[in-house]
């Protein structure tokens, strides 16, 4: 009895009763759906997870931290130095496995304003042109600051698109792209010329859905007062803040707003931020011992630095991603262990409708394992109609699903997740099919065929 | 050498402790080409016999040889082969399957002995065209009359090309003209050279048959009650063509 007459067979089994069959892989359907769906979810907020980190500088960027110091070394709290340009020189002279180095001085509760309109922008900081490599920023407009810029501590600043927008009007708003280059804002009070700005950073479902509006084109005014619709922001906080961004050269954030000192006349010479990228992520243990070292010189021995690597924010995606895959797949499998039983409970009815049957076949000769064979073959059949539809269905899940979750993490479908989906519904199948198959096999023809 | 040799065969069950002889000491030979008839009663042991002469059950105690071959021994999957390739089934209710039309339900027997599929469309519809219904091949048994259905059934215990074919009752659930129909077929088929066993408790039936096995109380009868095997007419000679 070969396997194509079987399956020919189990298919005829599962026509004769239509609406029977499609109740029972139903189970399965839904299973699979919703396993592909799970699978789907959760990549997509692996997605967004990782686009938000390459957006936050990538993988290979290191943040220096400040940190208290070590319980043995507290009596010299009061002499740790924090974070200087003493480091910065240090590091880029003698730490070859770190390529790069990017001071940041921040300036505090900083407001940038033009004609009568305020803002806080997220990032105001002064800075290296280091930092366009360090935060994977590109320049769309003008240029970025030069060495003379930084020399000469030139009131020049270089924005992102949302200080744009707020202080000169969304192009969406005003109905044209406005570059403000060479445009004067204030920053806390002080003249800065703009003479750059950067693209407009946002996730790839934002941009294209940005395409798909700029190909509606121009959406009709809405009666009513101006007014933006629902709070929080769009896209995620990653690409909004890194929007939100004034860069001016960091020798004139010294000079213009940290040089005159603060409340004791003292300017205070630590920078906010240090960040450093590794050659290569292979060598980043060997290269943040080489950045330890330099920094303990620096220091004078006072250990009030630590490094922060995306490594760790990259091992924490992981595992979230890891945790949210196994409870989804638990109760993935759980539904398709339900659809399993379902299955089960229909060949038990099943062969019950049909002992004479199969009575009538081992009368002409079909042994046990014939029959055995046979009832496998349907409950598997069954079984992987359903995860086929399934894996149909879940297409349309995942659509559904897609209007649901935000722009930032939409589901995406994996094939992996399909083919574990229809593997596990096959191995349900079998399963199901072995207690009835043995029971059908084991039927003694002569009851079987005087069976009523 | 018999086709089916039988030697002290007996079946036993045991209900609640009880002991049930349904065959009891059964010795019987049945020769290559033979058509015989096996009437009794109803609890004679007359299925019981049946059952094991077609393999579908193995004896308690005895010997049975079919084609030269011991089977009383044979496990229930070496019992379904034989089953298969040496002997055909013909039933009372027909016991055809419902879910597959005329064709495959032929070919189902060959299906389990392995043939392959065009040989199995071409030895299905040669026994078709063998009973007649060679114009029928898509429709369902549910679609055909009862005399129709039976010579599918026929067909179906034909295809293998059957040792010895067994027919239980195989007009009984037709009326008399069609039954004389499928009897005429049962008799051109013994003519042919066939070995056909007729179980039946009618005794016009048991009448066209040659040999007439009668089976009382487990125990093959020494004499057959010519009531039972239709011979009322002409009692004499019925002696003759009893048991042996």
């Amino acid at each position: 009895m070969n396997l194509f007459n079987t399956v020919l067979i189990g298919l005829k089994e599962i026509w004769s009763h239509k609406f029977r069959s499609l109740l029972t892989m139903l189970g399965i359907i839904l299973g699979v759906a919703s396993l592909v769906g799970m699978a789907a979810i959760i990549k997509g907020m692996e997605n967004g997870m990782k686009e938000a980190m390459v957006a936050m500088g990538g993988v290979d960027k290191v943040l220096l931290r400040v940190q208290p110091v070590p319980s043995w070394q507290d009596h010299l709290q009061d002499q740790a130095p924090g974070k200087t340009m003493v480091d910065v020189q240090a590091l880029r002279k003698s730490a070859p496995l770190i390529r790069l180095v990017s001071p940041e001085m921040g300036i505090e509760d900083a407001t940038v304003s033009r004609l009568g309109k305020n803002f806080r922008p997220e990032f105001c900081s002064g800075v290296w042109k280091e930092v366009l490599d360090m935060n994977l920023h590109t320049l769309a407009h003008g240029r970025f600051f030069n060495d003379i810029d930084e020399e000469e501590a030139r009131s020049v600043c270089v924005i992102g698109t949302g200080i744009r927008d707020e202080l000169f009007g969304k192009p969406e708003d005003v109905g044209k792209e406005i570059i403000p280059i060479g445009e004067q804002i204030l920053i806390n009070g002080q003249p800065f010329t703009i003479i750059g700005m950067f693209t407009k950073y946002m996730s790839e479902q934002d941009a294209k859905e940005a395409a798909l509006k700029a190909k509606e084109g121009p959406q009709k005014a809405v009666a009513g007062p101006k007014r933006q619709k629902g709070w929080g922001r769009k896209g995620g906080w990653a690409f909004w803040s890194k929007n939100n961004t004034v860069y001016i050269p960091l020798y004139t954030a010294w000079v213009k707003f940290r040089a005159v000192g603060d409340l004791n006349g003292v300017p205070d010479p630590r920078l906010t931020d240090i960040n450093l990228k590794v050659a290569s992520l292979d060598q980043l243990e060997p290269a943040l011992q080489q950045a330890r070292n330099v920094l303990m010189m620096t220091h004078h021995g006072i250990e009030d630095f630590t490094f922060q690597t995306q490594e760790n924010q990259l091992e924490s995606i992981n595992k979230q991603i890891q945790n949210a895959r196994l409870s989804g797949g638990i109760i993935a499998a759980i539904s398709l262990l339900v659809g399993g039983i379902g299955i089960m409970n229909i060949m038990l009815a099943s062969i019950n409708e049909r002992i004479r049957e199969i009575g009538i076949c081992k009368a002409i000769g079909a042994t046990g394992v014939d029959i055995f064979i046979q009832i496998l073959v349907e409950s598997l059949v069954v079984s992987m109609i359903g995860a086929l539809l399934g894996v149909a269905a879940s297409y349309g899940f995942v659509e559904v699903l897609q209007l649901l979750t935000p722009s930032a993490n939409t589901p995406v479908i994996t094939p992996m997740a399909m083919v574990v989906g229809v593997a596990f519904s096959a191995a349900v199948g079998v399963t199901a099919g072995l207690i009835p198959a043995f029971k059908a096999a084991r039927l003694d023809p002569i009851q079987a065929l005087r069976y009523e | 050498m018999a086709l089916l040799e039988l030697r002290n065969v007996s079946k036993i069950y045991h209900l609640g402790g009880e002991e049930i002889r349904a065959l009891d000491d059964v010795t019987l030979d049945i020769e290559a080409g033979e058509f015989c008839s096996i009437i009794g009663p109803s609890g004679s042991g007359k299925s019981t016999l049946m059952h094991i002469l077609g393999c579908l059950d193995s004896p308690s105690r005895g010997t049975i040889k079919l084609d030269g071959v011991e089977i009383q021994k044979a496990s229930t999957s070496q019992l379904a082969q034989i089953r298969n390739r040496k002997i055909g089934f013909v039933f009372q209710f027909f016991n055809l399957l419902p879910k597959l039309n005329v064709v495959q339900n032929v070919e189902l027997p060959m299906i389990y002995s392995g043939v392959s599929g065009r040989e199995r469309r071409e030895r299905a519809l040669k026994a078709l065209e063998l009973v007649e219904l060679g114009n029928r091949l898509k429709n369902r048994p549910s679609q055909l009359s009862g005399g129709q259905q039976q010579r599918v059934a026929i067909a179906r215990a034909l295809v293998n090309d059957p040792k010895i074919i067994f027919a239980d009752e195989p007009t009984g659930n037709l009326d008399t003209h069609t039954g004389e129909i499928i009897l005429e077929l049962f008799r051109n088929l013994s003519r042919q050279g066939r070995t056909v066993m007729l179980v039946t408790h009618n005794p016009e039936i048991a009448a066209v048959t040659p040999r007439r096995i009668e089976i009382r109380n487990g125990k093959i009868a020494d004499k057959v009650d010519a009531r039972l095997a239709g011979l009322d007419r002409k009692v004499a000679g019925a002696g003759a063509a009893a048991a042996h």
